[in-house]
């Protein structure tokens, strides 16, 4: 199943857009990663699993480049991107809280990016009114995310990442704060925008079954090394 | 079941125990409570005398409470006009410097981390804890040397010390209440609108700012009502110019040194009342449930 997706994905997509982590070392503190590889393939959809506390939010945060690393390289597709400001990495980014505006609507949100980006006010509309669509979020537009609830949060928080149509996905444990219906149906969302919008996604979560439903490579990390417990070729 | 008389007494004296608890606390802080109260209902007792007074000796003694009351008396002074206007103007141009100051220095110091940062903590707690005499004389000093020498006869005595001498307490306040404000915003918003493609100084306006609005209000109240108490720095390094240098805090002290208590007091009663309004303001701008 998962060759299938690649190859259907890999058809749409011109360029190469993996994203490696060669050897990479954090220390943060008393806090120390080292030595991790990681390799998610064009279009592919990695789950990076592990307990609390050992180190993947920092992983993903130092993909983003919101962390410094110590040695090692990051790749996006072929740009070595290690000393590259986060802004213009271009990766969608959805964080555990949600760390949603106060204070701006929804609308705002999801026209955010494609605004600092000076995109025509007709493409921000078209844009906005797809993603709007695809997460179901038409109701709340023009409401501000004081209120939301978890599922509705999220759904803003992934629509404002993919709004500037990035190559690349980071979802730090998106699913972790809600119920269990909620997460089942925005395990099926986020299926199915994979197959829309054809990003390399790189997941973490502490959920296997979320794991397995979404993952076609997946990784586990534990004492401080990465696992590769499958990958697409399986 | 009943209960055996030991737990019976046990709960009884922890009972009591709670009971005094609570009314020790109530006692302690509500002496303060009672003196804070106590002090403004003298000053406003004393007026009110004072005003009853000149109108059982008047001829028409309606009019006369109204008009020749101690507060009405010291607003027609043309003295007091121009140092209520000065105290405005000054205090509101002060606390929008401080604000200016505040916002990007209360930002710096509540999400980077740098070398020196808790030496530079400790100096902006400075002109908080410096007695304000000594303030007012450093900035007097300061204007001995180069290049503050080449303007100290446009500053020193002038409307601008006015300004600087309140400034220069005023934004530490302001500087506190900035950083307290950021750090309680979460910096994941500002990351987040970075990974959207912001630059830094785009998410701070974007992002941050707009979250920091109750916090930059109340920045703002508290330094001008600093800067409407400020009278030590401002009587060493602006002088007590009447029709200059005179803000409301001067005319207090002008007034009482002439023996006019009645005056000084009216002037403290239109004080309390400014800064009555701040503080009504500020509650309503800075929480939800306003204090009314």
């Amino acid at each position: 199943m998962g060759h299938e997706r690649l190859n259907s994905v890999t058809t749409r997509l011109v360029r190469d857009a993996m994203i490696v982590i060669q050897n990479m070392s954090i220390q943060s503190g008393e806090f120390r990663l080292t030595d991790v590889e990681l390799t998610v393939p064009t279009g592919g959809y990695a789950v990076l699993m592990g307990e609390t506390g050992c180190g993947k939010t920092t992983i993903l945060e130092s993909v983003l480049g919101l962390r410094k690393i110590t040695s090692g390289k990051i790749l996006l597709g072929n740009r070595d991107v290690t000393q590259l400001d986060p802004a213009v990495r271009g990766i969608g980014y959805v964080p555990q809280d949600g760390a949603l505006f106060a204070g701006m609507t929804i609308r705002e949100h999801l026209a955010f990016a494609m605004l600092i980006r000076r995109a025509s006010k007709s493409a921000i509309n078209a844009r906005v009114d797809e993603l709007a669509n695809l997460l179901g979020l038409e109701h709340l537009l023009h409401r501000t995310p004081y209120g939301l609830s978890g599922g509705e949060g999220q759904r803003v928080a992934l629509g404002r990442a993919l709004s500037f149509r990035p190559q690349y996905l980071c979802l730090d444990e998106p699913l972790s704060a809600l119920d269990s219906k909620t997460r089942l149906q925005m395990c099926t969302l986020l299926e199915d925008i994979r197959r829309r919008e054809s990003v390399t996604t790189l997941h973490v979560t502490h959920n296997l079954d979320e794991a397995q439903q979404l993952a076609d490579c997946l990784f586990s990390l534990q004492n401080g090394k990465i696992e590769t417990l499958t990958t697409l070729a399986e | 079941m009943n209960n055996t008389p030991d737990v019976d007494r046990r709960a009884r004296t922890v009972a009591l125990s709670n009971r005094l608890f609570y009314i020790c606390l109530g006692i302690i802080g509500g002496t303060y409570l009672l003196l804070i109260v106590a002090m403004l209902s003298a000053d406003a007792w004393y007026v009110a005398e004072k005003s009853v007074r000149t109108a059982v000796a008047a001829d028409q003694p309606v009019k006369a409470f109204f008009l020749s009351n101690p507060i009405a008396e010291a607003l027609a002074d043309r003295k007091i006009k121009y140092s209520i206007w000065l105290s405005l103007i000054s205090c509101t141009l002060s606390a929008c410097l401080s604000l200016l100051v505040a916002v990007p220095l209360g930002y710096l110091m509540a999400r980077h981390e740098f070398r020196g940062k808790r030496f530079l903590d400790a100096v902006l707690d400075i002109p908080i804890v410096l007695p304000p005499l000594v303030v007012g004389l450093s900035l007097l000093i300061l204007f001995q040397f180069p290049p503050f020498r080449w303007i100290a006869r446009d500053v020193v005595y002038q409307l601008s010390a006015v300004v600087i001498a309140q400034f220069s307490v005023a934004c530490a306040f302001a500087v506190r209440t900035m950083k307290s404000t950021f750090d309680h915003i979460n910096p994941r918003c500002e990351q987040l609108a970075v990974t959207l493609g912001c630059t830094r100084a785009q998410a701070f306006g974007w992002v941050v700012l707009p979250v920091a609005r109750r916090g930059m209000m109340t920045a703002l109240t508290l330094a001008w009502a600093r800067s409407l108490g400020e009278f030590g720095p401002l009587l060493i390094f602006a002088g007590t110019t009447r029709m200059k240098t005179e803000v409301l805090s001067t005319t207090v002290f002008l007034e009482l040194n002439i023996g006019n208590i009645e005056g000084a007091v009216a002037v403290s009663m239109i004080m309390v009342a400014a800064a009555m309004v701040v503080l009504v303001i500020t509650r309503q701008w800075g929480t939800r449930d306003s204090i009314l």
